[in-house]
């Protein structure tokens, strides 16, 4: 691990997204360099329309930039193709989207076992690595509950375990506690802290949340499609 | 995983079963109807052939006029004579020869009566046919030659004129001849045309010639040829023979035929198969428009299931994997058709074959092919959905609405 730690986890190199053209064209992304190491865990911050979801498509390898590099341990995902980029994703990252994005009529369990199926990992295996997920979240005992029978804060600790349960090595978490009261939120945040620190999980995560700022250890704001902050910050 | 696909491709159908038995209905109609139309064209074609067969299979049949469609009278040559089969016997390679001349009368016993076929025959005529005698004994030589007054009765007169009593020793009145009963023929059931093979009355035909028909005119011989002859080769010899006899000119037509029943039953059954082959088509066309079908709602089915596409590509799906699953449902949706389409068909056939009294045979291999093909029908309607699914790009698929 000491020698993953010494390079890069993966380096964004003037990375721009422009959606649309002429007249229309919006900048979502304007010449971002980011460079992320293996183990940390970072707070992105920024007004709503500042692109953070976009970066973090990219950063996931679910969208492509308009221009720039991305190197992904060092390989560039620029080269890759989308069988290439998908086995990325399905190997190395977990992700926890801004709208849940859970599979509708199909039950919490199930929703968790996705990326175990892609995985190859065998029907009992995930039932059980399932399970055991959604109990780390507090979910016991809602496995069989489909998420319109959740509540919006149920739904997103479902997403929450379906990132954690293929054990990713990048956890990209868009707003995981944004529906969350306080005391769920507590929770859900000291459960990342806890993977991030025994098993060296890195995780992004983008929150509106100043508070949760106390967990991580570095904070990036983006501003219009730029980052215009990137410092760590001292724990409490 | 190819398990595990199809499970998931079964809950989906079960998600929407409605939709899911609307979609199935053309291929379960397609199949359904390819397996009641072949199984009913089999059945057919065996009951055809098992009663032609009962007349025997190396029977030929030797009639006067040219016409060879059956049933017609056609242009009528000159009558054959008992003498034509005293001839044709002289042909090496045969087993029975039986001239024969027939008249529709009523028999009356008592106070009974029973319209039915009264037969002049020789000897030859029960080997010749297949009919075996179950009670009393078969007409002598020396019966047939001094043409006496006896006869053999079919089951069915049997029973509508002494119903369970013993006819043997009764004397039926045929017209103006009265007929001593020494045998009653076991019976052979229905004929190709639903015919009764036992409403019959044989008498020597000497007798019949001078006492009912008042001519000397033979309608018919029949020849059994042995096992292991060409029945097309004795057919020959039996042409050549008749045309010396008839003194027919070189090149002039023949005024009689010779029918060999090998060849009819070969006519039928092309005939049934291509009956069979041209339904089959229609069929299939059915089949094509069930799987248009389900391509339409495998269609509907990826747009509406565009977000679904996005999260799994998004937890590291690959296209292929997406394909799959999607032409898995599609395979599945027609072959659970199909299943459905052999079931309700061999219903459907087993109700027709029951109703016309013919023989109900399952084709292991036609049901077999309706499951091929049906399955054929969603890889090749159910891939261009499939392929819309996976070639979906996973952030736009996630934006779905
Ligand atoms: N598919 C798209 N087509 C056109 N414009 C887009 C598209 N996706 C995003 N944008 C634009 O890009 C900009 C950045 O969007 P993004 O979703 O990254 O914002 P965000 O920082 O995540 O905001 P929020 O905090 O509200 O989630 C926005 O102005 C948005 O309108
Ligand atoms: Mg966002």
């Amino acid at each position: 691990m000491s020698q993953a730690a010494a390079a890069p986890w993966f380096e964004l190199q003037g990375i721009t997204k422009v959606y649309g053209q002429g007249e229309s064209e919006v900048r979502a992304l304007d010449g971002i360099d980011l460079l992320i190491e293996q183990g940390e865990l970072v707070a992105v911050m920024g007004a709503s329309g500042s692109g953070k979801s976009t970066c973090m498509n990219i950063i996931g390898c679910l969208d492509t930039p308009t221009a720039g590099r991305y190197l992904f341990h060092g390989a560039d995902v620029g080269g890759l193709d989308r069988d290439q980029r998908a086995l990325i994703r399905r190997h190395f990252i977990g992700f926890v989207f801004q709208g849940f994005n859970l599979l509708p009529r199909t039950s919490a369990v199930e929703n968790v076992e996705l990326p175990l199926v892609y995985r190859r990992v065998e029907a009992e295996e995930r039932r059980v690595r399932a399970l055991s997920a959604l109990k780390a979240v507090g979910l016991d005992g809602r496995e069989k509950h489909t998420p319109s029978e959740l509540s919006g804060g149920q739904q997103q600790r479902v997403a929450i375990a379906r990132a954690l349960v293929s054990e990713p090595s990048l956890l990209l978490a868009d707003e995981p506690t944004g529906n969350l009261d306080s005391s769920r939120t507590k929770e859900i945040m000291e459960l990342l802290v806890q993977l991030n620190q025994e098993r060296g999980l890195t995780i992004v995560m983008i929150t509106h949340e100043p508070e949760l700022a106390n967990y991580v250890k570095r904070r990036i704001v983006f501003k219009d499609g730029r980052i215009v902050e990137d410092r760590p910050v001292r724990s409490s | 995983m190819l398990l595990g696909t199809i499970w998931m491709a079964l809950r989906e159908i079960r998600k929407n079963a409605m939709r899911s038995i609307l979609t199935m209905l053309g291929v379960v109609i397609g199949v359904g109807a390819v397996v009641t139309l072949v199984t009913v064209g089999d059945g057919a074609t065996a009951s055809v052939t098992a009663s032609i067969s009962a007349l025997g299979n190396n029977v030929l049949m030797v009639m006067p006029g040219s016409d060879r469609r059956p049933g017609s009278s056609g242009a009528t040559g000159d009558p054959l004579e008992i003498a034509d089969a005293g001839a044709i016997r002289e042909i090496a390679g045969l087993l029975a020869v039986a001239p024969t001349a027939s008249k529709q009368l009523l028999a009356v016993y008592g106070n009974k009566s029973w319209r039915t076929t009264v037969s002049g025959v020789t000897t030859d005529y029960l080997p010749a046919r297949g009919y075996a005698v179950e009670k009393g004994r078969n007409l002598t030589t020396g019966e047939v030659t001094a043409g006496r007054a006896v006869c053999l009765i079919g089951a069915t007169v049997a029973r509508e004129l002494f119903g369970s009593g013993d006819p043997l020793g009764a004397a039926v009145r045929l017209g103006r001849v009265s007929c001593t009963i020494i045998g009653v023929l076991g019976s052979k059931g229905a004929g190709m045309m639903g015919n009764d093979n036992d409403d019959l009355i044989l008498l020597p035909i000497k007798a019949f010639q001078r006492r009912i028909a008042g001519n000397t005119n033979v309608a018919m011989i029949f020849v059994a040829v042995a096992e292991g002859r060409s029945t097309s080769s004795i057919k020959q010899q039996i042409e050549g023979l008749m045309r010396e006899r008839r003194r027919i000119g070189r090149g002039a037509p023949d005024d009689f035929n010779v029918r060999d029943m090998q060849e009819i039953i070969e006519t039928v059954s092309t005939t049934n198969k291509m009956m069979t082959a041209l339904l089959g088509a229609v069929a299939a066309v059915s089949l094509l428009v069930g799987g248009i079908g389900i391509m339409n709602i495998m269609l509907v089915s990826v747009t509406e299931r565009t977000r679904e596409i996005g999260i799994r590509l998004a937890v590291g799906a690959l296209g292929r994997d997406v394909l799959l699953q999607f032409l898995i449902e599609a395979i599945t949706l027609s072959t659970l058709g199909g299943a459905l389409g052999v079931i309700l068909g061999m219903g459907g056939a087993y109700a027709i074959t029951q109703a016309l009294k013919m023989p109900f045979l399952v084709s292991p291999n036609m049901i077999v092919l309706a499951f091929a093909f049906s399955a054929f029908v969603g890889v090749l309607f159910g891939y261009l959905p499939a392929r819309k699914a996976a070639h979906l790009d996973p952030i736009e698929a996630l934006r779905h609405e």
